[in-house]
């Protein structure tokens, strides 16, 4: 899932970033006295700066930050900058760059580094490790991670035991979109299990409905979205430590556990009951576009799309994105009601330099002070940070993702497909569902993929 | 400053260096190329102009196709020797031999079919009335870019179900329809799928191969198909004995040329189908290899292999090219 993913995220911010995310921030800042920071032009003496005094004075210090954040979705970045270059003298130098994900090898490599990149995947993180040019992040940030993070993001970055950067913000994968007056007309109540998922889609199908809709179409990269839906599977059908042996090959690709997982999969998206509403049979998920794939809830011909939290932009400008609008998401239930594996996705923040104002930067980008500023700036974001309010967060969708990750019973997992090496995560594992989808059977998908892996 | 230019004016400062530099090194080559004269001097003055041009080809193409040759002897991240297994791998793996079939339905296909619709049409619009208006209708899909193209008939293949009141948005499926058919998921069905992108090749490369021949036709000296004409031939005849031996050099030209631009197609395949569902062609594949799936050495055997399958075709389409400026 290498770049595709990030697209879908721009867009999300395009969506709202400008128009909600200002709008919001600063009336959500109203009241505030720590955390007036949505004032571009805030004088120090407007911000609370004890939570700063820790970092000391940095006058005239300035820290480059390079990023694949780009117009819009930067605004919100850099002014979540501002309270603490106003408090500690330090100025930020922000750089977003389209092709982030290949630059800042070559800059890395070519012993140009920034001082912090925000990094999409671990993936790349440990490319980043293996120039030799990252540093392992300072003791400060890492008290932050173990204080604020669920453990599961920790290991992430860290890398023959040195720990190279904190999360930042997240995003939730496991989600089901649908209609709130399509359940409400009908009778329908959103599922607690798996089982009651599948019941619920066979009352659709006695109701005459189809009830759910897909589209894995994404150029190249076709076939991603079917490898989400497999990694949740996995999640469900063993459990989050099988999930991890899986994703890191110590037991192989085509094992009983992925063949139940995909099995599972193929139990909605290979059903010809269940899809695909709307859009045709189950061939049609092959060339129905992801951006596409969910549309069909909004004029009543599906009513089921599982897609994560991004999808929200992709709906037509006014559509009302809310519990009592026209689309809203449910969590993707576990097993039972008491399990609640997340699949997400998430970036990191890996330093190239360890002068103090970029470790003072860096430990304040892994607060919670910061998530919570950053959290009022924005639309279409969240964090896995468990110092963030969910309150603060703007948007219905971006509450419901908050309050999953925040979950205390939640068991957080990286999207798989992101953590292996390119030959299976961005290739075999795309092309062969894809194959899966168009009439392969699982367990030649299965085998495909698992010979794919490099020796 | 040769390294990262964020900033407008800074990219603006380093193109501007770069025509700079361009211009000194064309001054002093001119400069000293204007130092001599004389019958000997000619020569000195050709060699140096040829200097930067093979200088950047040495640079440009010849160390990054030998390099490229090199690494395709070795594995995915370019640290083992590995012989000719990446090669091994093309001609035994299912997937890398759809890819290769696929390539041979292509370069077969579409220098063919497009020379020959372009010579059919070249002869049938010759001196008729509406000769130019009829050249620019079969031209103008010359003038998009393959992505474009590419684009344009994805939505003229594109598939809605037959399901209550969706309706067709692709023209092929509605006219599936409208002749009481059922919509067929034409970029999925496998081989028509491939075939049904070659004709996106043929539509444009058609326009090329009528343009070049309509002017080799007119070329053909009146002289000899007046003389045709006297002996009573029929069309048939004309077109097999007179037409057809007076332009077949250009025929040959055309056709290697069309192969070549064939056996290089990326921009079809990954626009519309992104190589998915069979329609893989080498091109796609170095590609894929390359930066979707990290295998460089598997990249560049690809590589290679278009590179070696190419050479025979342009060696062949030079010479036919000097004979029939010759002739």
């Amino acid at each position: 899932m290498f770049g595709q993913p990030t697209s879908p995220r721009i867009r999300a911010a395009l969506a709202g970033t400008l128009s909600a995310g200002l709008v919001f921030g600063l009336a959500a800042c109203g009241g505030g006295g720590d955390d007036d920071s949505a004032s571009t032009d805030a004088s120090a003496s407007a911000i609370d700066c004890a939570p700063y005094t820790k970092f000391g004075d940095l006058k005239g210090k300035t820290v480059t930050i390079y990023t694949g954040i780009v117009t819009p979705e930067d605004t919100p970045h850099i002014e979540s900058y501002k309270p603490f270059e106003n408090c500690t003298g330090a100025s930020i130098k922000y750089e977003g760059d389209k092709s982030f994900e290949t630059q800042i090898l070559v800059r890395a490599r070519a012993g140009n580094p920034p001082d912090l990149a925000i990094v999409p995947q671990p993936g790349l993180v440990k490319q980043l490790v293996a120039t030799g040019k990252a540093v392992a992040a300072p003791a400060d940030t890492a008290a932050n991670v173990d204080k604020f993070w669920d453990k599961a993001w920790k290991t992430y970055t860290t890398i023959d035991g040195k720990f190279y950067g904190a999360p930042l913000g997240a995003s939730v994968k496991s989600l089901v979109w649908y209609s709130p007056s399509e359940f409400k007309d009908a009778g329908y109540t959103v599922p607690t299990t798996l089982d009651e998922l599948k019941a619920l889609s066979d009352k659709m199908v006695a109701d005459g409905k189809k009830p759910w809709c897909a589209g894995i179409g994404s150029g190249d990269a076709t076939g991603w979205p079917v490898t989400d839906w497999m990694e949740d599977m996995v999640l469900r059908t063993s459990d989050p430590d099988t999930y991890d042996k899986w994703v890191n090959h110590s037991i192989p690709f085509n094992g009983p556990e992925a063949t139940a997982a995909l099995d599972a999969v193929g139990g909605y998206l290979k059903n010809d009951k269940y899809v695909n509403g709307g859009l045709g049979d189950v061939k049609s998920i092959a060339t129905t576009t992801f951006q596409d794939g969910g549309l069909p809830i909004l004029d009543g011909t599906c009513s089921l799309h599982r897609q994560a939290s991004f999808y929200a932009a992709n709906f037509p400008k006014g559509t009302k994105v809310a519990e009592d609008g026209d689309v809203f998401a449910f969590y993707l239930p576990g097993k039972d009601a008491t399990t609640k594996p997340v699949l997400g996705a998430g970036e990191f923040v890996v330093a190239f330099a360890d002068r103090p104002e970029v470790q003072a930067f860096q430990t304040y980008l892994s607060s919670d002070v910061w998530a919570n500023t950053k959290a009022k700036l924005s639309s279409g974001w969240v964090s896995a940070n468990k110092g963030l309010d969910p309150n603060n967060l703007t948007n219905p969708i971006d509450k419901l993702a908050g309050t999953i990750l925040l979950d205390p019973k939640a068991t957080f997992r990286f999207d798989g497909s992101d953590q292996m090496p390119a030959a299976v995560g961005s290739d075999a594992f795309w092309k062969q569902s894809t194959q899966w989808i168009t009439g392969q059977d699982t367990a030649t998908t299965l085998n495909n993929i698992e010979k794919a892996w490099p020796k | 400053m040769f390294n990262t230019a964020s900033t407008t004016p800074e990219k603006i400062l380093q193109m501007l260096s770069a025509l700079l530099l361009f211009a000194a090194v064309m001054g002093i080559i001119l400069f000293i190329a204007g130092r001599f004269g004389g019958k000997k001097g000619d020569r000195v003055v050709a060699y140096l102009y040829l200097l930067p041009v093979l200088l950047l080809l040495t640079v440009g193409l010849v160390y990054p196709g030998l390099r490229t040759i090199y690494q395709s002897f070795f594995d995915a991240a370019g640290d083992a020797f590995i012989g000719f297994d990446n090669y091994g791998t093309i001609f035994s793996d299912p997937d890398q031999l759809t890819v290769l079939r696929n390539t041979v339905f292509w370069v077969v296909l579409t220098p063919f079919v497009a020379t020959a619709i372009g010579l059919v049409y070249a002869i049938l619009i010759d001196k008729s009335r509406f000769e130019s208006f009829a050249k620019t209708l079969i031209f103008l899909p010359m003038s998009i870019s393959f992505v474009a193209a590419g684009v344009i008939w994805k939505f003229m293949y594109e598939y809605r179900p037959d399901q209550g009141n969706v309706k067709q948005i692709g023209l092929i499926n509605q006219l599936i329809v409208w002749f009481g058919g059922k919509p067929v998921q034409l970029l999925i069905e496998s081989p028509l799928n491939s075939f049904l992108l070659i004709v996106v090749m043929i539509w444009i490369q058609a326009g090329f191969a009528m343009t070049i021949l309509s002017a080799a036709i007119k070329a053909i000296p009146d002289d000899i198909i007046e003389a045709a004409r006297l002996d009573g031939v029929n069309a048939w005849t004309m077109f097999r004995r007179i037409t057809l031996p007076s332009v077949q050099p250009t025929v040959v030209v055309v056709l290697t040329t069309i192969g070549i631009g064939t056996l290089k197609v990326f921009d079809i395949v990954r626009t519309m189908t992104g190589g998915n569902f069979n329609t893989s062609v080498v091109a796609n594949e170095f590609y894929r290899q390359t930066f979707n799936a990290d295998n460089q050495g598997l990249g560049a055997a690809l590589a290679t292999l278009l590179f070696v399958l190419v050479i025979p075709i342009v060696w062949y389409n030079i010479r036919s090219l000097r004979q029939s400026e010759a002739s």
